[in-house]
């Protein structure tokens, strides 16, 4: 490394930068193709979100005014009986900080207790945090069950 | 640049300042022999470095994976299928945990007939020795984590041994499988040994191990110390001449691993079914192949005890005797030293013929 000689060709200093370069973008490709794997493997794949269609709750089991959660792929819903016996789907996840949502009695509204949201029956977003209005989604009466659908493939 | 005021300097300068004069003294001094047998001293570097892909990989497959019977198998299959790059994480961790098996037993049979555990490296043999153990059992504890049939049942087999370890072999298995039997209890516990228990020991020890190999720096093979009387083994520095030289030799078996996971991917084999019969071809990772082989030929009695506890009581003492050579080998020309070197001979023979006889039976 020390003897090197300088027989002609272009000087000692210029070869080094040459020879330093191109281990240096040797060593910077190598990296990128260690570090790019490793990235792409930290996020998880799409599980293909579960568009299918759920069924919310049986026929008979939600008296006028009252509502529950069901499940909706991965994330909860919220199924509301009106007190004039329709029937209105939200998506029950909170716009502002993802919680889940429930339905006043009293208040016919939809509260979040987290950080005291309000939305109306049309799900909007009426006070409080919340800035958009819950995703509402399209309910079907299916002889004895109510079945959810999301309203764009419905 | 002024050598002054180079980087490296206002680095030292730096650290001098606050941690006294020659506070980084130790990462320059240290000398690696130049001889004909410098080879092996990249074994134990090489070892280090596919521990290091161990934990990264590891790490990387921790936010995958599921502990329990139920989802083990299939979130594996996620992994291989579904993850991207995740085929190559697994492979990459299937097959870097068996070299570094191999190169930790090459340099521990390097060191043994160098005979580097010579007084004052002791320690550094014995830290040697427990570090394989738990190599081992990393091995032998991330076998079952897939929960496929192959390694249900090598499990069983594999605990089942230690019944016959006398007085405390029913307590000693019942602790191993978290019940009587292999259950989804013990893929917990294996879990619990092979990402939180084995790595915390195993960083003490590897840091302990390296102190010493810090402390001591490398050992001079006494053919090399013959024919240096005066005891001028030409030598070179550790950093930067040796490190590159070892950086080299990472970069080439990340490429190889790559090779290896890309070409030979590292079979799923058929979720376990605790409740089917035992398929033919059950056997253990190839490094425990002499033990399973050996236990297999030995007659039902031997000297009238067991003969799976007499097999188990051969291993222990061979093992204890292993791990006690530095302080029976005072000196390396005297008898006890060639008659050590010989079973050394013996013990290798003995386990490549064990090997390739369970390969190929």
């Amino acid at each position: 490394m020390s003897s090197d000689v300088d027989a002609g060709g272009p000087p000692k200093a210029a070869r080094r930068r040459v020879l330093e370069l191109l281990v240096g973008s040797g060593v910077a490709a190598s990296l990128v193709s260690v570090l790019y794997p490793i990235f792409k493997f930290l996020l998880p794949p799409r599980t293909g979100e579960l568009d299918a269609d759920a069924v919310a709750a049986r026929a008979d089991e939600l008296a006028p005014n009252s509502a529950k959660i069901f499940r909706f792929g991965n994330r909860p819903g919220i199924l509301i009986r009106q007190a004039d016996g329709s029937y209105r789907a939200f998506s029950a996840v909170c716009t502002h900080l993802n919680c889940t949502v429930q339905y006043r009695t009293g208040e016919h509204d939809v509260w979040c207790a987290c950080h005291n949201g309000v939305y109306d029956l049309q799900g909007r977003n009426v006070s409080g945090p919340p800035p958009r209005p819950l995703e509402e989604f399209q309910v079907h009466v299916r002889g004895q069950e109510i079945v959810v659908s999301r309203g764009s493939r419905a | 640049m002024d050598a002054k005021h180079s980087p490296a300097a206002r680095i030292r300068n730096w650290f001098e300042e606050r941690f006294g004069k020659g506070a980084l003294d130790w990462l320059t001094h240290k000398q690696v022999p130049r001889h004909r047998h410098t080879l092996w001293y990249y074994l134990g570097g090489m070892t280090l470095f596919l521990f290091i892909v161990e934990v990264v990989t590891g790490i990387l497959l921790l936010l995958y994976y599921r502990p329990s019977p139920g989802e083990a198998f299939e979130s594996v299959q996620f992994i291989m299928t579904k993850v991207r790059f995740g085929w190559l994480v697994r492979g990459i961790h299937a097959w870097a945990a068996n070299l570094l098996i191999f190169t930790a037993m090459l340099h521990m049979f390097s060191a043994f007939f160098l005979k580097a555990y010579r007084k004052p490296r002791e320690l550094t043999w014995v830290t040697g020795c427990i570090l394989l153990l738990l190599f081992l059992g990393f091995g032998f504890s991330g076998y079952l984590l897939p929960w496929n049939t192959l390694a249900f049942f090598a499990t069983k087999v594999g605990t089942q041994m230690m019944a016959a370890v006398p007085v405390i072999g029913t307590w000693l298995l019942t602790f191993l499988r978290g019940g009587e039997d292999v259950t989804g209890s013990t893929l917990t516990r294996f879990f619990g040994f092979h990402v939180a228990i084995f790595p915390a020991l195993t960083t003490v020890v590897v840091a302990t191990h390296l102190f010493l190999v810090q402390k001591f720096g490398m050992s001079v093979p006494p053919s090399v110390e013959r024919a240096h009387p005066d005891g001028k083994v030409p030598s070179y520095s550790f950093i930067p001449d040796f490190l590159l030289r070892d950086l080299m030799g990472w970069y080439f078996a990340l490429g190889v691993l790559a090779a290896l996971a890309a070409l030979f991917p590292w079979d799923l084999g058929v979720k376990a079914d605790p409740f089917a019969a035992t398929p033919a071809g059950i056997r253990p990772d190839w490094y425990f192949l002499f033990l399973f082989q050996t236990l297999k030929v030995i007659p039902g009695r031997v000297l009238g005890i067991e003969g799976e506890q007499f097999g188990l009581l051969v291993f222990g003492l061979a093992g204890a005797l292993w791990l006690m050579v530095p302080f029976l080998d005072r000196n390396p020309h005297g008898r006890t030293g060639q008659l050590l070197a010989w079973a050394g001979v013996g013990a290798v023979l003995y386990i490549v013929a064990m090997s390739v006889w369970a390969w190929r039976g």
